[in-house]
């Protein structure tokens, strides 16, 4: 089991200074993410959520406690390519077409031309924008360009993708949409993904592992094991297993309030 | 028609309101040495011929725009372009060392802001100096530098070029500096997430981001280019370019001169403007960001 295990972290705590103090972003957190996870990552705003996916992703440095990506240090595994990172925003460069934007990570990490052209196209046809290579952003959706970047982050065949509330800014029906094909995307891939929301609905329906969190400090304080089946339906969300766990994950809300 | 003057209107107004302005002030200003002249020659003009000779005086301390018109003419159109005393021959040989500056000043510019976004040292120590450079009066600084690169054997085309880059290197600079600077805190830990080092997230992301502050950079640049150059012309004894005219009708009391000098020198710099506006629009297009 252990040797599977994509992320490990061992009572892990991040502490930021500041001019008031103090702030203690991740204390004592405890987590084991597997080969092929769908992690969500939930809690109020300061529980530390987006700070551990960017100590997962080496964007900041833990202060204290130990952890690892893929069995390496979050540098190393930075440096060995071996996650996707989705922004909260698109981040696509206008001056650069959807295919160029994709291509871009591909070609910092120096990819042979041909290799670029073949999964530039998978990337696209993953996340369906065939057929948009020759857009410029600015004529995408703000879903259309959501996708995009996630073919980005697809691009150079990570296992695991990071991703911090990428549908945070979309409209619901949007949002409906992109997280169906999300799930189908993980599917097809079997990759492991952590995900940020603070959306209920939207965690329990796409994961298989919910962590809930709460701030001050910001500490896990549930972990949920999914029981829904891989194949979800949207109208799965009326079902008794989905409105149990989505009650369960809303106490673990309110107790992580309950002691602040 | 009526889309004509909705679109005209309001320009053609106003250069009717100067141009009046402008008759009325040269009769105000010419009027004492008509009256003069009229004492002596013991002549009795009236009113109107009074005005008219306002406008038709050859040495007027403001000549009319119809004085100023017709010198354009003969020296841009009526003389040889070959001729000393061409206006375009004049304006030429200002406008090389001008665009010559121009692309030394971008260049100095964007290194400098390439060097200050990059090193913190640099961040540090080379601001306050740009910024001292530009307090030194041009006219103060200009005759040093020719006559320090005449010692050296250098003269002609490159001084004038060196102190109208000392002028269009600045606004560069600035523009540049805030211009590698926009890609904001996402777009640069993107840049980490994929592990690209400064050189790759300088060319992919700080330098066509900097585009959009560019240009308007170089458009102040390149005027300031050319107020370097005709400064430069002034006190040199350069005996040809805009600058020298300038410099010329003065000694001479020619206004007539130095006024064509000065519509030609402010054609040019709207020209060079322009210039530039178009190589911004040919390239945003390019880079796919003009709607």
């Amino acid at each position: 089991m252990s040797e599977q295990a994509v992320i490990q972290a061992d009572n892990l705590s991040l502490t930021f200074q500041t001019n008031d103090g103090p702030v203690h972003a991740l204390k004592d957190v405890n987590l084991t993410i597997n080969k092929g996870d769908f992690v969500s990552f939930i809690g109020p705003s300061g529980c530390g959520k987006t700070t551990f996916l960017r100590v997962m992703a080496d964007l900041e440095q833990p202060t204290g406690g130990a952890i690892s990506v893929n069995g390496m240090t979050p540098e190393a595994a930075r440096k060995a390519r071996a996650y996707g990172y989705v922004f909260q925003a698109a981040g696509l460069y206008p001056w650069r077409t959807i295919e160029k934007n994709v291509r871009l990570p591909l070609e910092i990490m120096g990819y042979s031309k041909a290799e670029m052209v073949t999964r530039v196209a998978q990337a696209l046809e993953l996340v369906e924008l065939t057929g948009f290579e020759k857009k410029f952003p600015w004529q995408l959706s703000g879903g259309m360009q959501q996708r995009a970047s996630i073919a980005r982050a697809l691009a150079f065949d990570a296992d695991l993708l990071l991703m911090d509330e990428p549908f945070g800014a979309l409209d619901e029906i949007v949002r409906d949409h992109l997280n169906e094909q999300l799930l189908d995307l993980w599917k097809r891939t079997g990759k492991t993904i952590c995900f940020v929301t603070h959306s209920i609905p939207e965690a329990v329906y796409l994961s298989t592992k919910i962590v809930v969190m709460s701030p001050r400090p910001g500490r896990v304080t549930d972990v949920i094991e999914s029981p829904l089946p891989k194949d979800r339906p949207l109208d799965i969300r009326e079902s008794k297993d989905f409105l149990d766990i989505a009650h369960r994950v809303r106490e673990g809300l309110r107790a992580g309030h309950g002691d602040e | 028609m009526r889309r004509f003057w909705h679109s005209a209107g309001p320009v053609l107004t106003i250069v009717a309101a100067i141009l009046l302005g402008w008759y009325v002030l040269a009769v105000i200003l010419n009027m004492p040495w008509t009256l003069d002249r009229m004492e002596r020659a013991g002549e009795s003009l009236s009113f109107t011929e009074r005005v008219a000779d306002t406008w038709a005086q050859d040495k007027p301390r403001l000549p009319a725009p119809h004085q100023i018109l017709v010198e354009l003419y003969d020296t841009v159109i009526d003389k040889k372009i070959t001729s000393k005393r061409s206006l375009v021959y004049h304006s030429w040989v200002t406008l090389v060392p001008t665009v010559a500056g121009f692309a030394l000043g971008s260049l100095l510019g964007i290194l400098l802001a390439v060097g200050i976004v990059h090193d913190r040292t640099m961040d540090m120590s080379v601001m306050p100096w740009v910024i001292a450079s530009q307090a030194v009066p041009i006219v103060a600084i200009a005759p040093m530098i020719i006559v320090v690169l005449n010692a050296v054997g250098i003269s002609g085309l490159l001084p004038k070029a060196i102190i109208a880059m000392y002028l269009s290197f600045f606004p560069v600079v600035v523009g540049m500096v805030k211009g590698f600077r926009t890609p904001d805190r996402m777009e640069l830990d993107q840049m980490r997430t994929w592990s690209a080092n400064k050189w790759q997230t300088f060319w992919s992301l700080r330098w066509p981001s900097s585009v959009r502050f560019l240009f308007p950079s170089m458009k102040i640049a390149i005027s300031a280019s050319l107020v370097g150059t005709i400064v430069a012309e002034l006190p040199t004894g350069a005996v040809a370019g805009l600058g020298a005219r300038l410099l010329g009708g003065s000694y001479y009391g020619q206004t007539i001169q130095i006024w064509s000098a000065l519509v030609m020198a402010s054609l040019l710099a709207a020209l060079l403007v322009m210039a530039v506006g178009m190589a911004e629009r040919i390239t945003m297009k390019a880079m796919g960001m003009a709607r």
